[in-house]
């Protein structure tokens, strides 16, 4: 019953836009199948990935009646590699937009698709090898750590002591600590410790509380991460120590851009390494056949400062992210 | 007259092993002294609570852990259910905290327990029931309380109502004449753990179990039932821990209590309760939790280490720990 329903408001929406577009109808009957292959929600940047991809899904395909959006998530980078496979094995891809698991395993996987003539756009992480992609879409990790590195030490007024949280050991951890360390080393600022916690809130929690311990005096902490910053903060209030003036995260996640908006005087900035940059990638390859505006190319997200006046246009209060 | 003769026997036994039974405690007290020295902060009375108050996790869930590797089990579900209840245990509240107030969180806590020793009891039952080894029940298992707790939160976070986290954060943060209600509750869990495996006959069979099956089942032992019996300790402890969880960060991701297990059965062996069963040493378990949670502290603490070698050091504290109790043992 509920598929007839379905079927039937299909078939009404394809006769609407069939006589609205009854001029263009020659451009518009070609089909376009985009895949986008994503990493499973396994943390929370992850999740917004999944979540805006499907809302990105859902948008282009009532935009575009003509273009298909099919997302696949995957849980590691050896199920991407066979969800590739059957992807291109059971539909003719016209392009695919994919958030590799790793550069070097997904590397072969990609260039067969692309073989077919498939148009490929690689989002966040590069693959070994860029001549094999036709737009890449990525977010600015070094910018992520020397923008919020500049905000502080200019807040501080270029000295202080500072703690540090880094999560798991990847590129895109020390791209972020490369740039944070870069900027800071310019400056009076010295940076008590530099431990990992593994962008988990519990590790941030009990690695914040051993610092506090271990340092009478912090004037500043920065977690690379906004799921740690949390931690950090309830480490911070249980122990009621006031010397810290800044806890600074990074990413952008929907808890702490809420306390941007609300002026928080601890925690008044943060920087976007969006998860919606899968839809910025999706809707640009979406409009390389519905718009045939050209679309090859690199295209890099800044990572300006988040603060009380632009909040608003990075709070997605719908993403679990 | 064979009763007496029994608990004549055990004591004896009991006192003959007691030596080799502190090895865990001087192995916990050489690295308080190792931390001491290392840094003078360490010692700091809030240091101290902050890592005892920390430890109470892995050593609640620890007790249940106990007990299942004493039956010859291993749970290595412990991490995912610990994650999958929290999950529960929130929503609940949530669900409740509109009709009921602040009582919606003994009323989530209740469910919670009631959730996880339906877990623990699903455990034993594919286990016991199904005859398949537990290391692979709770392994599927693991997989499927991680996959539930990442939908449940959609892959993001899953928080606690405002309205609740005030009163619920004392549990974790709070203190009863100076002693942190989470450290109390270890204490409750511990004792209560080790009457039930030291003076009750069910605990006699556990370790009956675990030594010789066949010897125990021919004696007229219920194998099944008492190995069950374990994993629905073993999901009530975890139940508990989660209680004690949910007020320090409010929240539940896909990454809570992530591989946790290993901490457990790390700490349950080291405290002395042997991998193939047979022997279970409760308070061994509970010290067992905190040598972890110390080590972890001082590596913070010192500055020896590079951020990078933390974990390799770790892992050689931990078998230094094993070998010392293992050439104690043999004595």
């Amino acid at each position: 019953m509920k598929t007839r329903k379905k079927g039937t408001a299909l078939l009404s929406a394809a006769i609407i836009v069939g006589t609205l577009t009854g001029a263009t109808a020659q451009a518009q009957d070609k089909e376009f199948t985009i895949a986008v292959s994503i990493p499973a929600a396994t943390h929370g940047w992850t999740g917004g990935v999944v979540f805006h991809a499907q809302e990105a899904e859902k948008q282009i395909e009532a935009a575009y009646p003509n273009i298909d959006v099919i997302v696949s998530t995957a849980s590691s980078a050896t199920a991407q590699v066979s969800s590739l496979e059957d992807l291109s094995a059971t539909n003719t891809l016209d392009a695919l937009v994919i958030l590799p698991f790793t550069s070097e395993e997904l590397t072969g996987p990609v260039e067969q698709v692309a073989s077919n003539g498939t148009f490929i756009t690689v989002v966040d992480r590069g693959l070994s090898d860029p001549s094999i992609q036709d737009l890449y879409v990525a977010g600015d990790n070094i910018a992520v750590g020397a923008n919020t590195a500049e905000w502080l030490v200019e807040k501080l007024g270029g000295e202080g002591e500072i703690v540090v949280l880094r999560g798991i050991p990847t590129v895109i951890d020390d791209e972020r600590i490369q740039g944070f360390r870069d900027v800071i080393d310019q400056s009076g600022i010295e940076i008590l410790d530099i431990q990992y916690a593994n962008w988990n809130q519990d590790e941030a929690f009990t690695l914040m509380q051993d610092y506090l311990a271990k340092y009478p005096n912090i004037d500043a902490v920065w977690a690379n991460d906004d799921d740690m910053l949390l931690g950090v903060i309830e480490a911070v209030d249980q122990a009621g120590r006031t010397d810290i003036k800044y806890a600074l995260g990074g990413n952008g996640m929907k808890q702490v851009i809420e306390m941007v908006m609300a002026g928080d005087e601890r925690t008044p900035i943060s920087t976007p390494y969006p998860p919606s940059m899968i839809a910025s990638a999706i809707y640009m390859t979406a409009a390389q056949f519905a718009g045939q505006a050209p679309m090859r190319g690199s295209f890099k997200l800044d990572a300006p400062l988040i603060t009380p006046e632009n909040a608003e246009q990075f709070y997605f209060p719908g993403s679990p992210f | 007259m064979s009763s007496a003769e029994i608990a004549t026997v055990q004591e004896s036994e009991g006192f003959k092993i007691r030596w080799s039974d502190l090895a865990p405690f001087i192995a916990l007290a050489v690295i308080v002294l190792l931390g001491a020295l290392i840094n003078s902060n360490f010692m700091s009375s809030n240091n101290m609570m902050n890592v005892i108050t920390r430890s109470a996790f892995i050593a609640i869930i620890g007790v249940g852990a106990t007990f299942v590797i004493a039956t010859g089990g291993l749970d290595l579900s412990i991490g995912s259910m610990l994650a999958f209840v929290v999950g529960i245990m929130i929503m609940a509240m949530n669900a409740m905290a509109p009709s009921l107030g602040p009582w919606a969180i003994p009323a989530g806590a209740l469910v919670a327990l009631v959730v996880g020793s339906l877990c623990g009891l699903m455990n034993g039952l594919i286990t016991t029931v199904g005859r398949i080894e537990p290391f692979i029940v709770t392994l599927g298992t693991m997989g499927i309380f991680r996959a539930l707790i990442t939908f449940m939160t959609d892959g993001g976070s899953l928080s606690i109502d405002r309205s609740l986290r005030a009163a619920y954060r004392p549990v974790y943060f709070g203190d009863f004449l100076g002693v942190p209600y989470p450290v109390i509750i270890t204490v409750i869990v511990a004792l209560l753990g080790a009457f039930i495996l030291y003076r009750t006959k069910y605990g006699r069979h556990v370790t009956a179990v675990g030594s010789n099956s066949d010897v125990a089942r021919f004696s007229g032992v219920h194998v099944g039932r008492v190995r069950t019996m374990a994993f629905v300790i073993q999901g009530f402890c975890v139940a508990v821990a989660a209680i004690c969880y949910v007020p320090r960060l409010g929240a539940a991701t896909p990454t809570t209590g992530q591989l946790w297990e290993l901490q457990v059965i790390t700490a349950a062996v080291i405290g002395g309760t042997l991998l193939r069963g047979g022997k279970a040493h409760i308070w061994g378990t509970v010290a067992g939790a905190l040598i972890l949670e110390v080590i972890a502290n001082v590596m913070v603490l010192s500055d020896m280490v590079s951020e990078y070698l933390v974990a390799a050091v770790q892992g050689a504290i931990i078998i230094i720990a094993m070998l010392a109790h293992r050439f104690t043992n043999a004595r």
